[in-house]
């Protein structure tokens, strides 16, 4: 339950910012897909429209310098550390103005200004890779907790194991948020899994709490994610969420998700959809609809101008082919 | 002066790396407490302690992982693969992520780690941990591959390894490991990207890389003393980068180049280093360029059946002859 005076552990800036920040995933990820159907982004895309809060409310909550890590699936999540608008979009277009100018594309977007170490497209490589900047944390005896995402079939691979396992074993400062959409990609993860809860029902195998919380309610996200970034923060060692949550679109671009019963869809649409979900709450904290409102206007505008920018930018330049895969800038491997 | 055995120098190259930056540490199965299978990095616990010796479980994939990410942040990892072999266990962390999380980033991130590991045969230790693999990561872009041949080479090599700010590949050798050198200084550093000239002559080019470099090196000396044949022997060090300007003025000197590797035959590292000859030399070729590589097999296990696979000294000076059109007498 929440309480009625909006002034309560969360409060009412924080709750405008998570309100804003989904909007900003929301609304980019819709034009994202626009964009696609255009035939203005090419490739593949992983859209995570409907899972917005969990990134939104580790976007709100982590600090600057802490360090986050997700899948191919990491649109979300990359905007919502900061990234701007423009940065992702002009990337999925292969624009100059893209983040990483064109060299990785919608499934690695990067922005190490922002603390985004990365987009990993190989199921469960980046779990270890997380570790990595949390030992650093450690190692430098510095504050900065590791986040890292990532979705229900990545609880199958041996990674995830190895990963949980080193993280306990060293008390490492990290916090590994499982989001659980239900299907592993077309496959529903309950046919595959060992177990009812795929990373809840493992935490125990790892010395770890079992923590389960509804991910599209962006109150609860916000409140279980505050209590594991703390304990990481303060040197207690890391935590495995298991975020309950469901994408809208199916699991690429090329799947249209006709393996889902189309009533369950319809359920997780209307009536657990994060976005209408807060939509509500704000109204019944007695929020002035004005404003919630807004808030949305002025990101539609944000989108807007950032699509435009991206349009309008250069192409990369394909001299970029030949750089950065050697420190010196270049890829020259014989003298 | 010193004398130090390769697996010596191993720990003691880890050693004075990591006395003079603290953001070097060190991480593997059985490395700390254990001083490792090989013994290569006995002493490292009791000087650095654990939080810069760090013994792990057997998880090559965290293992690897968790250097990536501290380097990513700033750190300067050694991490061990117990066994070249093992790398295929994780060789999504090293092929898909390191080796190009740089260029996915367009250069935000940088990958200054080391992964040592103990590579080849001559032990009797079957298909599965006698491999020579340096191939495998040459064919990767975004790693360095390095891979000494003396305790010598192990200092100066891994000195710039670490200090390098790309992901370095340092494959040891098993067989080398009780190898002893009298060393004046320990203290120094050779650039990646230099190959070394262990024997000089102007008959014929011997190519080699680790435990085949040494034994081109004595294949060349009984050459000389028994058949009066001249050779030069190149010893790459480091196929990522490759020193290309040394392999075509010796190519170029001798006219008669012959490979010798210890990795099974298809897409060895000699096949490419043929290809540049041919395409930088071929006008100063007096005759087609010979590999010396192991069957195209998995290694076998009994004494007679390892031995009669890997290049030995005696088969690197009877191909040498055969090549020069020397008949070998008795």
């Amino acid at each position: 339950m929440n309480s009625k005076n909006i002034n309560d552990d969360i409060g009412e800036s924080t709750r405008l910012k998570l309100w804003e920040t989904m909007l900003k995933l929301r609304l980019t990820e819709k034009k994202a897909y626009d964009l696609f159907l255009q035939n203005l982004i090419k490739g593949t895309s992983h859209l995570a429209l409907g899972q917005e809060a969990i990134g939104a409310t580790f976007g709100v909550l982590l600090e600057k310098g802490d360090y986050t890590f997700c899948t191919y699936r990491g649109h979300n999540h990359t905007l919502a550390r900061g990234s701007s608008i423009v940065g992702v979009l002009g990337e999925l277009m292969g624009r100059q103005c893209g983040l990483m100018r064109g060299k990785g594309g919608s499934m690695h977007l990067t922005d190490v200004e922002n603390g985004v170490m990365g987009s990993y497209a190989i199921i469960g490589a980046h779990i270890p890779i997380a570790n990595g900047t949390a030992l650093a944390s450690q190692y430098n005896k510095t504050s900065e907790v590791t986040v890292c995402f990532f979705g229900d079939g990545t609880t199958n691979i041996g990674a995830f194991h190895e990963a949980l396992n080193m993280a306990q074993v060293w008390k490492l400062p990290i916090v590994f948020v499982c989001e659980n959409n239900l299907y592993m990609e077309y496959t529903a993860i309950g046919d595959v899994t060992a177990v009812e809860h795929p990373a809840a029902d493992r935490a125990s195998a790892y010395g770890m709490e079992k923590i389960i919380v509804d991910g599209n309610d962006a109150d609860e996200m916000y409140r279980i994610s505050k209590k594991a970034i703390d304990k990481a923060r303060e040197g207690n060692g890391p935590s495995l969420i298991e975020a309950k949550t469901y994408r809208h679109s199916g699991h690429s671009r090329a799947d249209p998700g006709k393996y889902r019963p189309d009533e369950e869809v319809k359920d997780w649409v209307e009536n657990k959809d994060p976005i209408k979900i807060y939509r509500q709450r704000l109204k019944d904290f007695n929020i002035n609809e004005t404003k919630i409102n807004s808030i949305e206007e002025d990101m539609i505008r944000q989108v807007e101008e950032a699509t435009e920018m991206a349009k309008s930018s250069p192409i990369p330049d394909i001299k970029e082919i030949y750089t950065d895969v050697w420190a010196d800038g270049g890829s020259e491997w014989h003298n | 002066m010193a004398q130090l055995t390769y697996r010596e120098s191993v720990s003691l190259a880890i050693a004075q790396s990591m006395r003079k930056d603290q953001k070097v540490f060190f991480m593997g199965e059985d490395v700390g407490a254990a001083g490792g299978v090989f013994k290569a990095t006995v002493g490292l616990l009791d000087e650095f302690g654990p939080e810069r010796i760090k013994d792990c479980p057997i998880s090559e994939q965290a293992i690897l992982g968790a250097a990536m990410g501290a380097a990513m942040s700033g750190l300067r990892p050694i991490a061990e693969i117990m066994f070249s072999d093992f790398l295929a266990v994780c060789w999504d962390i090293i092929a898909n992520q390191i080796a190009k999380t740089r260029y996915m980033s367009d250069g935000q991130i940088n990958i200054p780690l080391v992964i040592r590991t103990a590579n080849g045969g001559g032990s009797k230790f079957g298909a599965q941990h006698s491999q020579s693999l340096e191939n495998w990561s040459m064919a990767i872009p975004g790693l360095k591959v390095v891979a000494p041949s003396s305790p010598r080479d192990v200092l100066g090599l891994m000195a710039s390894s670490v200090q390098d700010p790309d992901p370095v590949i340092f494959y040891e050798h098993k067989s080398l490991y009780a190898m002893k050198e009298e060393l004046d200084k320990t203290d120094i550093e050779i650039p990646l990207g230099q190959a070394n000239i262990m024997h000089k002559g102007n008959d014929v080019l011997l190519i080699g890389l680790g435990l085949m470099a040494q034994r081109a090196k004595k294949a060349a000396e009984i050459l000389k003393e028994k058949f009066n044949v001249d050779a030069t022997v190149l010893d790459l060090r480091t196929l990522v980068p490759l020193d290309l300007q040394s392999i075509k003025r010796e190519a170029k000197k001798c006219g008669q180049v012959i490979t010798v590797e210890e990795n099974p035959r298809l897409c060895g590292w000699g096949a490419e280093i043929s290809s540049l000859i041919i395409e930088h030399c071929f006008k100063d070729l007096k005759g087609p360029i010979k590999r010396i590589t192991t069957p195209h097999i998995p290694l076998p296990s009994a004494d007679i059946l390892e031995d009669n696979t890997i290049p030995s000294v005696d088969v690197i000076v009877d191909e040498t002859l055969t090549k020069l059109k020397i008949k070998k007498e008795k």
